[in-house]
């Protein structure tokens, strides 16, 4: 499993905006690059990332070929309750990865 | 091609700047690569949770934990939490060896340390094993200023180094010196070149999109120059690393440090 660092703050005010970074660690290889062999390494890229609040989506990003490695995305959303954000990546080769983090909203 | 560069790195060295006279760094000089960075990435360096260098940290921390085999400790087994254990180890490598009776960095240390109390085979050099695990245990001497052990042992290795350092090698005639002592700040190209201090290691490279240890950005510089690297782990890399400890020392260590 890719090793992954979700920062958001625990806790916020209702109607607060948050800010949300999430990091994984990925090579994102291209599919244009020769191997040390001389042959073109497979395409392995991450193509999608979701993050659902409370199972509704609130951010998507698909992701192509000339990203770098380790894929960091930062956006903001408004705190309206408290709930479970749940971040999920998915990628070339079956790569699926579901991360959790929960917010308490005061 | 070749002749437009070497005219062009010609044109540099000879032309006037603030760093123009030669030899070694005033002390009141003296500063890491971090300050040449511009402002995005020296704030990604500062945020760990924006570090992609932390992803191998984070799998140090993991390895420290893990015992290797069912009969043998874990790194953490023998030395405990390393927030106390390794508090300002790293400051002090490379460092005498007296059971091989040479100079060792840090990653051999953590391979010694490996064959000897966990009987379990050394990690390869630049694998992620050991980038992650060197820098999960430098990281606990963060902030410290580095500190090479006073020990006349480490001397000859140390003034080799040195040696090395201002020799000129490879096909550009180039010696470390000559752009890290003399023209440091300047431009080599579009990259501003800096004093060479390893206060970061292993660090985390744009340019590599990983981790890498100073023996590969050294193999770097020396392939920039046109020079034959020495291979990983070679005597040579030990003894410039002891070198450049002591011409950046007090400067604190910053591992994982964030590089373009």
């Amino acid at each position: 499993m890719a090793r992954a660092l979700i920062n958001l703050p625990k806790t916020a005010k209702a109607g607060d905006v948050i800010e949300i970074k999430t990091l994984i660690s990925h090579p994102m290889e291209t599919g244009f690059r020769p191997g040390p062999d001389g042959r073109i390494l497979p395409r392995n890229i991450i193509t999608e990332f979701l993050c659902r609040f409370e199972g509704e989506e609130i951010f998507r990003a698909e992701l192509f070929p000339a990203s770098a490695a380790n894929p960091y995305l930062t956006f903001t959303t408004v705190a309206t309750r408290s709930g479970t954000f749940q971040f999920t990546w998915r990628g070339d080769g079956g790569f699926d990865q579901t991360e959790t983090a929960t917010l308490t909203v005061a | 091609m070749i002749r437009t560069a070497t005219a062009a790195l010609a044109a540099l060295l000879l032309a006037p700047g603030p760093a123009a006279f030669p030899g070694e760094i005033a002390p009141a000089d003296k500063r890491s690569g971090f300050a040449e960075m511009g402002p995005a990435l020296q704030a990604m360096q500062r945020d760990d949770t924006a570090h992609p260098g932390m992803l191998w940290v984070q799998d140090g921390a993991d390895l420290w934990a893990r015992a290797p085999s069912a009969d043998a400790p874990a790194c953490g087994g023998c030395h405990g939490e390393a927030r106390a254990s390794m508090r300002g180890v790293a400051a002090r490598y490379p460092a005498w060896d007296a059971r091989s009776g040479r100079p060792i960095d840090l990653e051999d240390r953590i391979n010694q340390c490996r064959r000897t109390h966990q009987q379990a085979e050394p990690f390869a050099r630049e694998s992620a094993d050991l980038l992650g695990l060197t820098a999960f245990v430098a990281l606990q001497s963060r902030g410290m200023p580095l500190a090479p052990p006073d020990d006349s042992r480490l001397a000859p290795a140390r003034q080799e180094g040195r040696a090395l350092f201002e020799a000129r090698m490879g096909q550009l005639g180039l010696s470390c010196a000559i752009c890290h002592d003399d023209h440091w700040g300047r431009h080599l190209g579009a990259a501003v070149i800096p004093q060479g201090h390893p206060t970061g290691y292993p660090l985390y490279r744009l340019e590599w999109q990983g981790l890498g240890s100073l023996q590969r950005r050294l193999r770097n510089c020396m392939s920039g120059m046109r020079a034959e690297p020495y291979p990983f782990g070679a005597p040579e890399y030990v003894a410039l690393e002891l070198y450049l400890a002591e011409r950046a020392a007090p400067l604190p260590l910053e591992t994982p440090a964030l590089r373009p």
